[in-house]
């Protein structure tokens, strides 16, 4: 956290701060996914409660606080209200280890944009992430109700099922990047796409040095697992309307309810901020790097800080840091709108072919993935 | 380490401060009105409900959790293999030869539980 007074209080403030913005987030993209969804199908969509229905969240919000609570003659009580907790907990802590923008410096002290910079951050993501089963779980269990606990096995399986293929088509992102740190991943993929093949070297000037010219299979494979694991369209079996009225939060209204769905598109944002990390660059900008950001920035800060006095380093660091977080945005932003895209394009599968994808093709294509990658790399580091 | 990980610490608790506050929020705020028997029954589709939620369910969802737990250890094996792979790769192919193996009795598992049905959802 730091060291001393300053640096504590600007770390729980940047802490507050990301949390505001995951919690904000989430009624926003409720917005776009019903706007979204309408425009897609034809339709209005929420266009009453302020312009272009923007206050509609709002007043979803207020709505979800004056909910009458009530408990379920047959729950477990304890568990029945920690789970919402339970959902919402793992979600918003994934979101820690991710990097927002490069470091901001001002008056030679250094602010990360990211809550914390843990060296082995996709296992931390990982293993986070992972929990969220837990709180499924215990709300499915303590309802009371068959289908809540249809709804939670439901949900548990299919997760733990797609974690598999999930944890194997990323070693393949693994051994071509040799870190577990988010922030050293995004290193290795600057510049254009550039590679080391039988001994010589290849540069592809027109293409950026992502993840995914390297590993395309895993790409498909990650993105398709991360639908299992975030419970969304073709694969949202555990709250299927048709068979299980709502599922695992069958029993639960007002804000209780609301933070399950909190808890599902956090797990989104932060499934769409890895797919941005491992394979396309993160925060980078294509082909540019950071310090040529920072070095234009100077060069042209420079007219600006001479007007209004302001020092140039901390200027040019200022605007750095906002660049990068606009393409991080950006980047994160068109995979979130790819998983509202899918979810009003597919249709839902059979819970029997759910379980077939992930273990009789996802599995076995991402152990494919794994050889390939080995033995291209094998041969590609020959001398 | 302990200063990497305090900051996720204080975002835990600020989650939790915030569930905390939103669900008592809802519980001063919500209309108050005596509880019916009908209303505190679990949802059911227009029929009196009749049992108490201890459903029975199929033991696939066992043998899915076991199965899971075989693959994903022999996963977390591959982790630091992975970090290390292209750096041990001048060592000569041993460590080729090391992973194909690993690999072989990896697939030969998931061929045995595949051809033993336990996959299947009939």
């Amino acid at each position: 956290m730091g060291s001393n007074l300053i640096d504590v209080l600007v770390n729980t403030i940047k802490i507050a701060a990301i949390f505001v913005g995951i919690v904000s987030t989430v009624p926003l993209l409720v917005w776009v996914e019903r706007r979204g969804s309408a425009f897609m199908q034809n339709r209005l969509g929420p266009n009453r409660v302020g312009p272009l229905g923007l206050l509609q969240l709002a007043a979803d919000a207020i709505k979800f606080i004056f909910k009458e609570e009530f408990i379920p003659t047959y729950s477990e009580k304890v568990l029945y209200f920690m789970a919402p907790g339970l959902t919402l907990l793992p979600a918003a802590l994934t979101f820690a280890a991710v990097p927002l923008s490069t470091p901001l410096t001002i008056f030679e002290h250094t602010y990360k944009m990211q809550i914390a910079d843990i060296n082995i951050g996709l296992i931390y993501i990982f293993a986070v992430a992972s929990l969220g089963v837990y709180g499924i779980l215990a709300a499915g269990y303590s309802s009371g109700n068959k289908y809540s606990m249809l709804g939670a096995l439901r949900a548990s399986s299919q997760m733990i099922s797609y974690e598999i293929a999930m944890g194997i088509s990323v070693v393949g992102v693994l051994m071509l990047y040799q870190t577990f740190s988010l922030n050293q991943m995004m290193t290795e993929q600057l510049g254009h796409l550039h590679f080391l093949w039988l001994g010589k070297n290849v540069d592809v000037t027109w293409l950026p040095n992502w993840g995914i010219f390297f590993q395309p299979l895993a790409f498909i494979l990650f993105t398709t697992s991360a639908f299992a694991e975030t419970n969304r369209l073709p694969f949202d079996l555990p709250e299927g309307e048709a068979e299980l009225v709502g599922g695992f939060h069958t029993e639960y209204g007002g804000f209780k309810f609301n933070m399950f769905f909190m808890g599902e598109y956090g797990h989104m944002i932060t499934a769409s901020a890895i797919i941005t990390m491992l394979f396309f660059g993160g925060y980078t900008l294509p082909w540019i790097s950071p310090d040529q950001v920072s070095q234009f920035w100077t060069v042209q800060g420079q007219s600006l800080v001479g007007i209004l006095h302001l020092p140039l380093n901390e200027v040019a660091s200022l605007l750095t840091m906002l660049t990068h977080l606009v393409s991080f945005m950006v980047k994160t932003g068109f995979w979130i709108f790819f998983f509202i895209w899918v979810r009003w394009t597919l249709p839902r599968f059979r819970y029997d072919q759910l379980m077939d994808l992930g273990w009789k093709t996802l599995l076995p294509w991402s152990l494919v993935n794994l050889l390939a990658t080995t033995i291209i790399m094998y041969f590609s580091r020959m001398s | 380490m302990l200063d990497q990980l305090l900051p996720i610490l204080v975002l835990a608790v600020v989650v939790i401060g915030f569930a905390v506050v939103m669900l008592t929020l809802t519980f001063l705020a919500g209309p108050k009105r005596k509880p019916t028997p009908a209303k505190q029954m679990p949802y059911e589709c227009g029929v009196p409900g009749q049992d108490q939620g201890s459903t029975r369910f199929s033991v696939k969802f066992y043998l899915t959790a076991i199965l899971f737990i075989l693959f994903d250890i022999e996963v977390i094996f591959l982790y630091p293999w992975a970090l290390v792979y292209s750096d041990l790769l001048k060592f000569g192919p041993f460590i080729l030869i090391e992973i194909l193996a690993f690999m072989f009795i990896l697939t030969f598992g998931l061929f045995y539980v595949w051809k033993a049905h336990a996959l299947d959802w009939d």
